[in-house]
């Protein structure tokens, strides 16, 4: 009985334990993401002058930075050239790593946790050692990649890639795919390991092959993993910069052609070289960041998730 | 992909960082007071630098030289590489965080650190009175009233040649005209035993700093040329510009296969195995190339025409400033005096071949090579880099064009033409030359 008003009576009082649970982090995520977020896009309506505390200018920076002649055109560039690395990792690393999901789930596959973990190795490297690897594989003048491709007779096809401005920013991409393709196969894995066997046993005596089984009841029942991944990719790709700066430099070269948000929001906060940098364009470009990552994350929240049926094993 | 969530966090902290500093700070505390070393307590330097190279001749010569005079001060020589210094130095510099004295990038990177209240005048500094005009002019405000660095050292362009090369194949004498040039070029790669030239585009500021940079003086008739543009009576679609990158874009069949995608350092190492005849360069380069043993040789810019007077890049390069807001100003510029002396000139100019003192007293220099190339100052009017005075203060930002244009008409995919109007055109957007 006195279990039972004391329950009634803890209902009226604050619920301290949520409190004291929630607290850390929400401060945490207050005083290191969330003012900082607020702060940068306060800057961003500033122009320099007024002996450092800069001059209010409303929304000056972001008309500069979408109609200027010198500005626009780095950022659509920017942007364009990160749509296409997104779309290169939604459209080969995310089919990649599902791919090898399903064929490490399969039970007939001998030393599954080994290749899981290759797989999975250069994804806790250092994106540094990532890019010199790379660069040193591709360089035309000590690389492997030439001498490899000219054992199996394509020898034809190979380019100085990081050099042209086609090939460059796909070189990357790919380097990236290569890079961090064992994190959707880990959470693919766990998303097809949580489907129960009896379901898959039923279907099978059901007389359904391995493609039927796939396309009727894995990928239903890992979709919402499937919208994860793809949300994951995208912030990750629109924030990217560390493999296109350890590999290509600040200016991204060649003409600006692996150029993504993430550089271009470097080279104007930072500057480079003789280029000095300037603190609220920096700001301006890191505010359309969040922009579209926001709208790209809110698209997902609410045109996709919600349509998305997860279903309870 | 949590690495980049990381990376997200770190960006936005450095903002806070950025942002918090922006309210006015304490206006230098602690540059006014008293020497702390007064009663005999060591007092620690620091020196910021972009000079990662020169690790070993600071700690083993120039700072124990130093010390020996001044066992109270204790000198720490703390570099950062080279592409980084500047965002670096900033950002320390809005931290409060950068050491007390500072190594000073030529002309506008130094003249706004100066003006933003960064870097402290000089002007009472004994020192300065051994150093010229020029070689004052690249760290003094434009009215010529404050100079706020010592000058430290030049570095001179020219092509770098391997000595081996040149006998197997017979050449016998340097090429002194851009025909004698092409004529060896063609001589080398007809010989096939040697790449011509051994230069990449890859990180480009080599194209514009080691190809632009170096041949194009004698195109724009060294100071007369850089003036022009700045006084606005030349421009980069002018003949003798365009010209400059014609004569780069002919280099193309010369460079190394897959050039496009060879880097500074791949582009040394590949002249150091003896793989490549020549090496278009910068002075600074004699000293990695005679440490990895290769018999080098060096020759200026060659001419356009036989009997046209000759120009070379002597680019006032690096000086010596006092962080405005060290708490240690005295001891600083001591430091900086001796910097000025003719001691300092002389360790290193030969600690380090190739990096040349602007100091009035002429320094002697044991390195064959590093002599060689000094000479050239004998020989050819002396001019500086053309992007760096006045002309990069503005965006798009002129030098890191030049980079980008120059690359790109190297690697074919810009005429020489349309680079001199997209430079110009940049150019125009923001400067307007004094009437």
């Amino acid at each position: 009985m006195a279990a039972l008003s004391h329950s009634a009576a803890r209902r009226r009082r604050i619920p301290w334990h949520l409190v004291v649970f929630l607290g850390p982090s929400v401060l945490l995520y207050t005083a290191f993401l969330v003012f900082p977020l607020f702060d940068s896009l306060r800057l961003s309506l500033f122009g320099p002058g007024g002996g450092g505390l800069g001059v209010f200018v409303g929304l000056d920076n972001y008309v500069t930075l979408l109609t200027d002649s010198d500005w626009s055109p780095r950022f659509w560039g920017a942007l364009q050239n990160n749509v296409v690395f997104f779309a290169i990792h939604m459209f080969v690393q995310n089919p990649i790593g599902l791919l090898l999901a399903v064929l490490l789930s399969t039970r007939v596959l001998r030393g599954r946790a080994v290749y899981r973990t290759l797989i999975f190795a250069p994804t806790v490297l250092s994106v540094v050692i990532i890019g010199f690897i790379w660069k040193l594989i591709l360089s035309p003048l000590w690389g492997v990649a030439e001498g490899g491709l000219k054992a199996v007779g394509l020898g034809d096809l190979f380019g100085p890639w990081l050099g042209l401005q086609g090939p460059a920013l796909v070189t990357i991409g790919l380097m990236s795919v290569w890079q961090y393709v064992g994190i959707p196969m880990l959470l693919f894995s766990a998303a097809l390991l949580a489907i129960p066997d009896e379901i898959i046993e039923a279907a099978r005596v059901d007389g359904a092959g391995p493609l039927r089984i796939f396309g009727r009841i894995q990928l239903p029942m890992i979709a919402p993993t499937v919208g994860i991944v793809a949300i994951l990719t995208f912030v990750g790709n629109f924030n990217a910069f560390d493999l296109v700066y350890a590999v290509q430099g600040g200016l991204a070269g060649p003409e600006f052609s692996t150029d993504l948000l993430g550089t271009f929001f470097y080279r104007t906060f930072f500057g480079f070289q003789l280029q000095l940098g300037s603190p609220t364009m920096g700001a301006t470009v890191a505010g359309m960041m969040f922009l579209i990552i926001l709208l790209g994350v809110c698209l997902y929240l609410f045109g996709l998730q919600r349509r998305l049926t997860t279903y309870e094993a | 992909m949590k690495r980049r969530f990381s990376a997200v966090a770190a960006t936005l902290a450095i903002l806070l960082a950025a942002c918090s500093s922006a309210n006015p700070s304490t206006p230098s505390a602690g540059a006014s007071q008293p020497a702390a070393s007064a009663g005999g307590a060591t007092v620690n330097l620091t020196i910021e630098s972009w000079r990662t190279d020169d690790i070993k001749i600071w700690q083993d010569k120039i700072i124990p030289a130093f010390q020996a005079k001044n066992p109270n001060i204790k000198v720490t020589f703390a570099p950062t590489k080279p592409d980084e210094y500047n965002g670096v130095l900033n950002t320390k510099l809005q931290g409060g965080q950068a050491g007390d004295l500072i190594t000073c990038r030529p002309f506008d990177a130094s003249l706004a650190l100066f003006k933003a209240g960064n870097l402290a005048s000089l002007n009472d500094l004994a020192g300065l009175k051994n150093f010229g005009d020029v070689a004052k002019s690249a760290w003094i405000t434009d009215d010529g009233k404050d100079v706020f660095c010592v000058p430290m050292a030049s570095v001179i362009h020219g092509f770098i040649y391997n000595k081996d090369a040149f006998d197997k194949l017979g050449v016998t004498s340097n090429p002194t005209t851009l025909a004698e040039f092409h004529a060896l070029l063609d001589k080398i790669k007809a010989d096939g035993k040697y790449t011509p030239l051994a230069m990449g585009t890859k990180e480009m500021w080599e194209s514009a700093t080691m190809g632009f940079q170096n041949i194009g003086p004698n195109y724009w008739k060294g100071e007369d040329g850089r003036k022009a543009l700045i006084a606005g009576t030349a421009k980069f679609t002018d003949q003798p510009y365009v010209d400059t990158w014609k004569e780069l874009a002919s280099w193309k069949p010369y460079l190394p296969k897959g050039y496009e995608a060879i880097a500074y350092a791949d582009a040394q190492q590949y002249f150091a195995s003896g793989k490549a005849a020549m090496y278009p360069a910068g002075s600074w380069d004699i000293a990695y190339f005679e440490s990895k043993g290769v018999k080098i040789g060096f020759f200026g810019p060659p001419l356009p025409k036989t009997g046209d007077t000759c120009y070379v890049s002597d680019h006032t390069d690096i000086a010596l400033g006092m962080n405005a807001k060290t708490a240690h100003a005295a001891e600083a510029k001591t430091f900086l005096d001796w910097v000025a002396s003719d001691e300092f000139a002389a360790l290193y100019s030969n600690g380090l071949p190739g990096f040349y003192s602007l100091s009035n007293n002429p320094v002697k220099i044991d390195d064959a090579i590093a002599q060689q190339a000094v000479d050239l100052r004998k020989t050819c009017k002396s001019t500086i880099r053309d992007s760096y005075q006045i002309l990069s203060r503005g965006t798009p930002n002129l030098e890191n064009e030049l980079w980008r244009v120059t690359a790109a008409v190297i690697n074919g995919t810009l005429t020489p033409e349309k680079a001199g109007q997209e430079i110009q055109t940049g150019l125009d957007k923001w400067y307007k030359p004094a009437k």
